[in-house]
């Protein structure tokens, strides 16, 4: 019974407050140990895999690689004229629009969490200086957000949890939306019949709510459906990043929050 | 744990490390839904065997890491897992004397109830699944019953924890 009781304390604090998280935090170094061996024969196939590659291969992946990164070059040209110009027309506008986002590079651990839930475990933590409600993206858009932090690593929640909501605006008109997880898509919801919204609209980050930064890709609109019963559309769209796949993913740190500032939000 | 002072505490701690092992491996996603509580046959196991040493209180803690592991609500698991081992012991006696087929039975019981909890809890801060997809894993856990039951009742002759 005591134990009941302390059970349901536990879970109140550890949903209303931010106090689990020091709890959390202790306890998860009791786990490390075990959740490192069981990434462990994962990691050494991957490493067979990287090590016993034929040349043919690797001469193919080189070529591949080599032929990408030239035509990603000749777009980056084009790409740092047109921010130069972008900054200089802001200036003009007196807007203030802060470039420069600081990115670190993590990788997704082979452990399951809850079944339940869209959550992902990254081998980054506070150490690195993550902190809570930083933005995951991967090389196609806003993967998700991170919603637990321990010392060495940290859980992030993707777009599509049901429990998540990522503000957006469409990319073609500016229309300002919100997603919501659905846990395999996302939904758009509360907009009116006649909003206009169509499939294959890119959605991308709106920034507004002040946790993701603005203009990355989050998902492309999959089907718009009006119903005139209804008061509002239902519309459905596809993450933009690819959630399921991809080992690699990026932790940003939007302009202006220093890492440093950051590690001190985590221990506050 | 206190449970380390007698004889064997350690095969005890390590058959919980290795059921926590398990439910960190990555499985597919059709398979992930039903993937067996092995925590549960652990503990539940060992609050059969050895009532006087293994009890609620580890099972809550062994629940709590359960909860860390799965990045779950601290607490989760742990009050569930508490409730199947107050049960367990409770009907140590009965349930030692049953045959395996029946045994299993009580376990997928207790692994209903521990998966009703979960739910119950789930239900209260946000989406539950649907009950079946829920009771899912308590069929798999009870199938695998007999199997964890020798495993376990081998190792603690071989190492005679007592």
């Amino acid at each position: 019974m005591l134990l009941a009781a302390l059970s349901v304390g536990l879970m109140v604090l550890d949903h209303q407050t931010r106090y689990g998280q020091h709890l959390r935090a202790s306890l998860v170094v009791l786990v490390y140990p075990l959740q490192y061996a069981v990434t462990v024969p994962g990691d050494l196939g991957r490493w067979m895999a990287d090590e016993f590659t034929t040349r043919s291969r690797l001469e193919r992946d080189n070529e591949t690689l080599r032929t990408q990164n030239r035509l990603l070059r000749a777009q980056l040209q084009k790409y740092a004229e047109l921010e130069a110009e972008n900054i200089r027309l802001r200036e003009l506008l007196q807007s203030a629009r802060k470039m420069g986002e600081r990115v670190l590079v993590a990788e997704l651990l082979s452990v399951d969490l809850d079944p339940y839930r869209r959550m992902v475990k990254i081998n980054k933590g506070s150490r690195h200086g993550v902190y809570l409600g930083q933005p995951l993206v991967d090389a196609d858009g806003i993967m998700g957000q991170v919603v637990r932090v321990h010392p060495l690593d940290s859980v992030a929640m993707l777009i599509t949890d049901p429990d998540h909501t990522l503000p957006v605006q469409v990319n073609r008109n500016g229309l300002r939306a919100i997603a919501v997880g659905t846990g395999t898509g996302l939904k758009i919801p509360y907009q009116p019949n006649n909003a206009d919204i169509r499939p294959g609209d890119l959605l991308v980050t709106s920034g507004l709510g002040g946790v993701f930064p603005a203009g990355y890709p989050a998902a492309v609109v999959e089907s718009v459906e009006t119903n005139p019963a209804l008061q509002f559309a239902t519309i459905t769209a596809r993450p933009a990043a690819r959630l399921d796949r991809g080992r690699e993913v990026l932790l940003v740190w939007p302009a202006g929050t220093a890492p440093a500032a950051a590690r001190a939000e985590v221990h506050r | 744990m206190s449970a380390l002072g007698h004889r064997g505490g350690i095969v005890i701690a390590l058959s919980l490390a290795l059921a926590l092992m398990l439910h960190m491996v990555p499985l597919p996603g059709w398979a992930a839904a039903a993937r067996p509580e092995w925590l549960l046959l652990v503990v539940v196991y060992w609050c059969l065997a050895l009532p006087e040493r293994v009890g609620v209180g580890v099972a809550w803690f062994a629940g709590l890491l359960l909860d860390v592991v799965q990045s779950s609500l601290l607490g989760q698991h742990a009050l569930a897992m508490a409730l199947v081992a107050y049960l367990a012991i409770k009907l140590h006696q009965r349930i030692r004397v049953f045959p395996l087929p029946q045994q299993a039975a009580t376990v997928l019981l207790l692994a209903g109830l521990y998966a009703l909890a979960d739910l119950w809890v789930r239900g209260m801060t946000g989406h539950a699944p649907s009950v079946w997809r829920a009771l899912l894993p308590a069929l798999t856990t009870a199938a695998l019953w007999p199997v964890a039951f020798v495993t376990l009742r081998f190792l603690r002759r071989y190492y005679r924890v007592a």
